[in-house]
C-alpha cells in the first residue's frame, strides 16, 4: 500500500531528467514526495511543513542536484535529517541521583505504561542491577494495581501496594518515603492513563508530579497513532517537565511516524521501543532504524540484530568450524540450517524486514511460503543418519523409501539432493576464505556496519 | 472513493441535497462540550475563510486539505478529495464559496453513511455472541464494561467471557466491570487458554438461557501470526456449539491511531471476519478519519463511537454528526 520513498523519488528524478539540469522547481517537486511519504506514515502535518522546509534549505545549499543519482541524493539528504532531529545517539535512563531515583510514567490510555513500568524494572532489574520498586497510581482503571503487582512478582521488583480510596500524589509520595527505606535505587510510578484534554486528570498528573518531583518523567506513546500525536505531545509537554519518551508497540508493522512528531514537538529523546508482549522486549532507541522505517526504506539493521539473536551460535560455529576442516556440508547441516530458518518467522518474516520489499504484491509474498522448507525437512526426516551423512548412497530405492517415509513424491527427494549438492558446492568455495569476503561486501553495502559486527558466516543463507 | 462530484457534473447545484442531519448537542455534559470545542475550533478556522469572500480561493482548499489530513483520513484520500472540489470549481458545480464545505461534507457522509448500522442482537438467537477482537490497549475491555451495562439496561440478561488470559490482572478487570453490574463473569486463571473460556462460557450461557454473551480476548498485534491463528481457532470453537457463533465479531479501534487502522481492519477481517467496528477514545482531539479508509476499503458496519469513561459514553455511530466532526461547519 505504502510506496516506498526511494522509488517514489527516483521516478520524480527521472521525470525531470529530460529537462538538463534539476531546477527549484525539481526540488519542490520531489518535496511534495517527501511530504506525502511522510504523512502516509502518520507524521503529524505540523511536524511535516517545518521538517520539509529545512530540508529545502539544506537542499538548495547542497550540490545534490549535481549528483548523478539526485534521487538517492535526495533520499540520503530526507534520512539524515530524520536522524539528526531524532537524536543521533541513543539516550539512556539518568539513574544519576541520590536514590531512589523516582521515575514517572504518563501517557494516554491505552498506550502501554503499565507493561512499559515492567518491562522497565527488569531492564533496570537485570542489566543494571538495581533494586527497583514499582508503584501505581491507577486508582480509576480496574484492576489496574492488580495488573502492576503480578508484573512486579514477574520481573522481580518490589511492589508497593496501595488503594483506590488514595490520592495519587499520596500514593507516589508515600512510595517515596517506602523505598528510601527500603534502599531502593529506582522507584517507578505508573499513573493512570488519561487524555491531554482533561483538566481535572492533567492537573492530577502535575501534583503527583509535583509530590515526588522524578528525575525522569517518560511520555509513553503508541507507535500506531496518527496526526494526533502532535496535540497529545505538545499537551504533555506543557504539563509536565518531560524528559524522555518511550515508543511502544513496535512490533506491529505501524511506519512509527509518530516517534518523528512526538521526538519534534516535545524536542525530548526518544529513550526505549517497546517491541513485544513479553517484559524483555524492551529496547534502546536507535534514531537510525526509525528514521528507515519512517521512510519505508526496510529495517536491516534490525534484521541483522534479529538474525544474530535467534541463531544458534554453537550450532553455526560447529558448521563452520566443520567447513573449514574440508569436511562437506551434508544434510544434517543442511535441515539445521532450514531449521534455524524456521526459528526466526520463516521467510516471509525476513522478507518483509528487506528494503523494498514491503511493496511486493501479496501474490508474489505468498509464494515465499514456508511449506516447501517443512515439507524439506521431512524429506531430511525419512533419511537414515548414514544417508544423512553421505547423501551419494541415495539411489533409485532409497529414493522411493524416502518419499514414501515423508509422503512426498520421488522428485521432491531429487530437488532436494540437487539443492543440497549445489550449496555444497557453494559452502567449499565459502570454505576456503570466500564467506569472509562476501560478508565484507555486505557489511559495505549497508555502509554503517564494520565488518566484524556481522554474524559473519553464521548466516544460514 | 469520490463519485459526487462526477455525479453531478450535470446536475449543477445537486451537491446541496444531501441533507446532514445535526450534530448531537446537549451543552450540559462536559465531554460533549470538549467534543464541541473541537470542532468550533476547527469550524472557526474555516469559517473565517468562507466570510465576506465571493470567490473561492486557494487558501479556503489549503485549510479544508490540512483539516482532512489531520484527522487521519489519509494523505491520498485528503488530496483526491480536494482534487476533486477543484475539478468542481472548474466545472462551475461549485461557483460559491459556501458549497464548498458543504460539498466535502456530503461526499464524506456519501461513503460513511452506508456504515451506520446499528447493533441489534436478535433476541431469537440464544445466546446473541458478541466476539471482541483488536490490538493492545485499544479499549476492548472497557467497551465491553459498557456494552454489557447498556445490554443491561435494555432488559437483556447479560453474561461476559473472560477470553484475555494473558495479560496480567485482565481477568480481573472484567470481573470488576461484572461486579459492578451484577453481570456474571466466566473466567479462569491467567495463562489459561483462551478458547477453552470462551467455549465453556458458551455452554454456560446456552444453559441459562442468558441473552447477550460477550467474550473479551486479549489484544493482539495483526501482524502476529499464531496469536491471530488464535483468534481462528476460538472462532471454529465456539461454532461447535452454536454453528451461527459469533453473531458480530467487533473489532475495537482506538481513534488516536493513524493509517495503521486501516491495516489492523484488513487483517483482523481476513482471520475472523469482522461484521462491526466501535471506535473508542473520540473525547479526545483525535477525530478517527482512518474509518473513512476503513469503510472504503471494506465496508464494515461501524456500530459504537467511545466518547468517554462512562457506560452513556458508548454511543451509536452517527455518520452526520461524525462527518461534522472531521470537517465542521461552524
Amino acid at each position: 500500500m505504502f510506496e516506498n520513498l526511494t522509488e517514489r523519488l527516483s521516478r520524480t528524478v527521472q521525470q525531470l531528467r529530460g529537462k538538463g539540469r534539476l531546477t527549484e522547481d525539481g526540488i519542490r517537486e520531489t518535496l511534495r514526495e517527501v511530504r506525502i511519504a511522510l504523512l502516509e506514515a502518520d507524521v503529524a502535518l505540523p511536524v511535516v511543513q517545518t521538517f520539509i522546509s529545512a530540508v529545502r534549505e539544506k537542499a538548495l545549499g547542497q550540490e545534490i542536484l549535481k549528483s548523478l543519482t539526485p534521487g538517492q541524493a535526495m533520499v540520503k539528504l530526507v534520512h539524515d535529517e530524520l536522524v539528526k532531529i531524532m537524536g543521533v545517539e541513543n539516550e539512556a535512563l539518568d539513574l544519576k541521583a541520590q536514590p531512589p531515583v523516582a521515575v514517572l510514567m504518563a501517557g494516554l490510555q491505552g498506550s502501554g505504561k503499565t507493561t512499559t513500568t515492567a518491562k522497565l524494572a527488569r531492564r533496570l532489574i537485570e542489566q543494571e542491577k538495581k533494586r527497583v520498586m514499582v508503584v501505581s497510581c491507577d486508582i480509576y482503571r480496574p484492576a489496574a494495581i492488580e495488573q502492576l503487582k503480578t508484573l512486579a512478582g514477574q520481573v522481580g521488583a518490589v511492589f508497593q501496594p496501595s488503594t483506590v480510596s488514595q490520592k495519587p500524589a499520596d500514593i507516589a509520595r508515600e512510595a517515596v518515603a517506602e523505598a528510601r527505606r527500603q534502599m531502593c535505587d529506582v522507584l517507578l510510578v505508573d499513573s493512570a492513563g488519561r487524555l491531554h484534554v482533561d483538566e481535572e486528570m492533567m492537573a492530577e498528573i502535575r501534583e503527583v508530579h509535583a509530590a515526588i518531583n522524578p528525575h525522569e518523567t517518560l511520555f509513553v506513546v503508541d507507535a500506531m497513532t496518527g496526526q494526533d500525536a502532535a496535540n497529545t505531545a505538545s499537551a504533555f509537554n506543557d504539563a509536565l517537565p518531560l524528559t524522555g519518551i518511550v515508543l511502544t508497540k513496535t512490533d506491529g508493522d505501524a511506519r512509527g511516524g509518530a516517534a518523528l512528531s512526538v521526538r519534534h514537538i516535545t524536542g525530548k529523546p526518544v529513550k526505549f521501543l517497546g517491541s513485544g508482549e513479553k517484559t524483555d522486549a524492551l529496547q534502546p532507541f536507535h534514531p537510525e532504524r526509525v528514521a528507515s522505517r519512517i521512510l519505508g526504506m526496510g529495517d536491516v539493521l534490525s534484521l541483522v540484530e534479529e538474525v544474530h539473536r535467534k541463531v544458534d551460535h554453537q550450532e553455526a560455529e560447529k558448521l563452520v568450524k566443520k567447513i573449514r576442516r574440508g569436511r562437506g556440508f551434508d544434510l544434517e547441516d543442511f535441515k539445521s540450517q532450514m531449521e534455524q530458518m524456521q526459528n526466526m518467522g520463516g521467510l516471509g518474516s525476513l522478507v518483509d524486514k528487506l528494503p523494498g520489499m514491503s511493496n511486493l504484491p501479496d501474490q508474489v509474498k505468498s509464494q515465499v511460503d514456508d511449506r516447501q522448507t517443512r515439507q524439506m525437512i521431512a524429506i531430511i526426516n525419512s533419511m537414515t543418519p548414514h544417508e544423512r551423512r553421505f547423501p551419494d548412497v541415495i539411489r533409485g530405492s532409497r529414493k522411493k523409501r524416502i518419499a514414501m517415509g515423508s509422503g512426498t513424491q520421488i522428485q521432491a527427494v531429487n530437488r532436494l539432493l540437487k539443492q543440497h549438492s549445489q550449496m555444497q558446492r557453494m559452502m567449499k568455495k565459502m570454505g576456503k576464505g570466500g564467506m569472509a569476503k562476501m560478508m565484507r561486501k555486505v557489511g559495505n553495502l549497508q555502509g554503517q556496519l564494520p565488518p566484524g559486527k556481522l554474524p559473519g558466516g553464521k548466516m544460514p543463507f | 472513493m469520490l463519485r459526487i462530484f462526477r455525479k453531478n457534473k450535470n446536475k449543477p447545484g445537486a451537491v446541496q441535497d444531501v441533507q446532514l442531519r445535526p450534530a448531537e448537542q446537549s451543552g450540559l455534559d462536559p465531554l460533549e462540550q470538549r467534543l464541541e470545542d473541537t470542532r468550533r475550533q476547527l469550524g472557526k478556522r474555516l469559517g473565517a475563510l468562507l466570510t465576506g469572500r465571493s470567490s473561492i480561493d486557494e487558501d479556503l482548499l489549503d485549510e479544508i486539505e490540512t483539516t482532512l489530513i489531520t484527522s487521519d483520513i489519509g494523505v491520498q484520500a485528503a488530496l483526491e478529495i480536494v482534487e476533486n472540489l477543484r475539478a468542481g470549481i472548474s466545472n462551475r458545480v461549485i461557483t460559491e464559496p459556501k458549497q464548498v464545505l458543504p460539498a466535502v461534507q456530503a461526499e464524506l457522509f456519501e461513503l460513511i453513511e452506508p456504515c451506520e448500522q446499528f447493533l441489534a442482537v436478535d433476541e431469537g438467537k440464544k445466546p446473541f455472541v458478541i466476539f471482541m477482537v483488536g490490538v493492545n490497549g485499544a479499549g476492548k475491555t472497557t467497551t465491553i464494561g459498557k456494552l454489557a451495562q447498556r445490554f443491561k439496561e435494555d432488559g437483556l440478561s447479560v453474561m461476559l467471557a473472560a477470553g484475555d488470559t494473558f495479560r496480567a490482572a485482565a481477568v480481573e478487570q472484567l470481573k470488576s466491570w461484572g461486579e459492578r453490574n451484577d453481570i456474571p463473569v466466566v473466567a479462569q486463571n491467567t495463562g489459561a487458554d483462551s478458547a477453552a473460556v470462551i467455549f465453556d462460557a458458551l455452554q454456560s450461557a446456552k444453559a441459562r438461557n442468558i441473552d447477550v454473551l460477550i467474550a473479551d480476548t486479549a489484544g493482539r498485534l495483526h501482524t502476529q501470526h499464531n496469536l491471530m491463528e488464535e483468534l481462528k481457532k476460538i472462532n471454529r470453537v465456539m461454532g461447535r456449539i452454536d454453528p451461527e457463533a459469533p453473531h458480530e465479531t467487533m473489532l475495537v479501534v482506538d481513534a488516536g491511531t493513524g493509517q495503521n487502522a486501516v491495516n489492523q481492519a484488513r487483517e483482523f477481517n481476513q482471520a475472523v471476519g469482522l461484521t462491526g467496528i466501535t471506535i473508542t477514545k473520540l473525547d479526545g482531539t483525535a477525530r478517527g478519519g482512518v474509518l473513512f479508509g476503513i469503510a472504503h476499503e471494506l465496508g464494515i458496519p461501524i456500530r459504537f463511537i467511545g466518547v468517554g469513561e462512562a457506560a452513556k459514553d458508548l454511543r451509536p455511530f452517527d455518520a452526520g454528526s461524525f462527518v461534522n466532526a472531521i470537517l465542521p461547519i461552524d
